[in-house]
């Protein structure tokens, strides 16, 4: 019973991950109809400017922390300004082909400066945030994890819900025509969904690197892992996201709990192939509100 | 005369490069005024109201000849972007609310052309001006009926401050009695800020009504102009567009005889 509680609470804290780093995803999806194969590999990038922060620069671990939030962050304004924005009125398959570029690019890039080995973060996280609950150990990562992906929500939650660049952004994803009548500056939503992408991503990653250690081949896979999350979750909900990623973790850690630790990247999979034969749109998908 | 806002200088208008649609439209705007643009299906009036609010270029059309000129300014092929910053906000035809967000985020959407300024009061007028969306602030827009929705993306219209309001056909689709509350209140809108409105319109009776000049459209060209009386006095629109018959009595279908109908003004 105990292994059983320790796996969920692992689950839900690697799926709460999941959840916000497949919120980006949808993001742009939503906003812009691109899938952005690259997602993994903002995702390792991330980590390995983390990385590079703390060990080479030695950098205090917050200030590492924020300065590669706000470093990705300009990253996603960066590939909208450069790489997208010249795209803009043609064929939406280019620009995802276009992404598909961007990940050989960026995994490329990480290759080419750290190589293809596993690095590790020196340990920061103290024992002293570890939690213990009755005969459950929580691990300070996961604690860590828990704490920085519920902030996250909440601050997306309010962003969306009552900042006014929020309401544009919900709006063009809503109703591209009405909004662009309304003067809702489109690009400068197309660039910020980039932008919140690139830095959730790159949070995740970071996340995900503590956990699992920081690997290019290993981080830009789990980028991929978006997929099974979104097409759960349904393509163009956020809250499907994140309920979507705590499923596929829960599935994770129970597979590799229960099961073998190998299959545990493989069950997402099946579990996809499962859910689109049983719910095309996934469990969130937006259905369509029809006026009769 | 008074002062002209909106001056268009025969301009056309081409689709994809090749598809006409306007040939040569001029017509002139006054400040403060209401002026209403009718015409058949397929005249060109929603093209017109594109063309000067810039929302051609996402549909691939282009102002291939002639000149917008609103305020002393040149602003044809200009980015919507910039035009609705400049106060001319187009409200689209079949109401094309924001399905999945409240009908008070629905009004906050207006405000992005001034987004860092205060919008408070602008949501309480829009209140005042339709008090049914009250009860509705917290409901999906996509789950009101026809005449809220006209009414909301109306109000979303004004939490813009527009100078030009450009309306195309608010009264599609709506019970009688939701067309004369929305006319009520463009004219009110009208009076009360001295917003300047076109109104693109079938329904002539009611626009000829609340409007001050109109201008009727056909194949891409404006055929007549008027005041809006001299124009509802006018035999052919009467005819063709408010149903009478020349005499002024309303008519029998039975008496329509087709082969003595004028078809076209050109």
């Amino acid at each position: 019973m105990d292994f059983f509680l320790q796996l969920l609470v692992n689950g839900v804290c690697v799926g709460l991950l999941y959840g916000i780093s497949a919120m980006g995803f949808v993001m742009i999806f939503k906003s812009s109809s691109v899938l952005n194969f690259a997602h993994g590999e903002l995702l390792a990038l991330g980590a390995f400017f983390f990385l590079a922060l703390i060990s080479w620069a030695k950098l205090p671990i917050l200030i590492a922390f924020v300065l590669t939030l706000v470093g990705s962050f300009i990253l996603g304004f960066l590939i909208e300004k450069f790489f997208l924005r010249p795209l803009i009125g043609e064929k939406l398959i280019f620009v995802i082909m276009l992404t598909v570029g961007l990940a050989a690019m960026f995994k490329g890039f990480i290759l080419l400066i750290w190589g293809g080995n596993l690095h590790t973060y020196p340990e920061f996280l103290s024992e002293s945030i570890a939690l213990k609950l009755g005969s459950i150990y929580i691990a300070p990562v996961y604690t860590a994890t828990l704490i920085i992906s519920i902030i996250f929500l909440v601050l997306f939650g309010l962003f969306f819900k009552k900042s006014a660049q929020g309401i544009y952004m919900r709006s063009v994803a809503d109703n591209q025509k009405a909004a662009l009548s309304l003067g809702v500056h489109v690009r400068r939503v197309f660039a910020l969904s980039w932008a919140i992408a690139a830095l959730v991503a790159s949070m995740s990653g970071i996340v995900l690197g503590i956990i699992n250690g920081v690997n290019v081949h290993d981080l830009s896979s789990i980028g991929l892992k978006v997929f099974p999350v979104v097409i759960l979750g349904g393509l163009d909900s956020i809250g499907g996201a994140i309920v979507g990623g705590i499923i596929i973790g829960l599935l994770e850690t129970f597979t590799g709990g229960y099961l073998s630790p190998s299959l545990r990247d493989v069950v997402p999979y099946i579990v996809l192939v499962l859910i689109l034969l049983v719910k095309p749109y996934g469990l969130f998908g937006l259905v369509e509100i029809e006026r009769v | 005369m008074g002062e002209i806002l909106l001056q268009l200088n025969n301009i056309s208008v081409v689709y994809s490069d090749v598809i006409q649609v306007l040939k040569g439209v001029s017509l002139s705007v006054e400040k403060g005024h209401i002026v209403s643009l009718l015409g058949s299906n397929g005249a060109g009036k929603t093209t017109t109201l594109k063309a000067i609010s810039g929302l051609l270029k996402p549909e691939n059309g282009k102002v291939t000849d002639g000149s917008i000129i609103y305020n002393g300014k040149n602003i044809q092929n200009q980015a919507p972007e910039y035009i609705t910053r400049q106060g001319i906000i187009q409200v689209l035809e079949g109401r094309q609310p924001f399905k999945y967000l409240t009908i008070e985020e629905n009004l906050r959407v207006g405000t992005a052309t001034r987004s860092s300024q205060p919008y408070k009061e602008d949501l309480e007028l829009v209140y005042k001006y339709f008090p049914a969306l009250i009860p509705r602030k917290k409901s999906l827009a996509g789950y009101c009926s026809g005449g809220e929705l006209q009414m909301l993306v109306i109000g979303r219209a004004l939490m813009a401050h527009p100078q030009l309001l450009m309306l195309d056909e608010p009264s599609l689709g709506l019970a009688p009695l939701v067309v004369q509350e929305i006319f009520r209140i463009i004219k009110m809108i009208n009076e009360e800020h001295g917003t300047t409105i076109i109104l693109v319109e079938q329904n002539a009776n009611m626009a000829l009504q609340v409007a001050h000049y109109g201008y009727v459209m056909e194949n891409g060209k404006i055929v007549m102009e008027g005041s809006a009386d001299d124009l509802a006095k006018n035999p052919d629109v009467k005819e063709f567009y408010l149903g009478m018959s020349a005499s002024g009595i309303a008519k029998s279908y039975k008496d329509v005889k087709s082969y003595r109908r004028r078809k076209r003004w050109l």
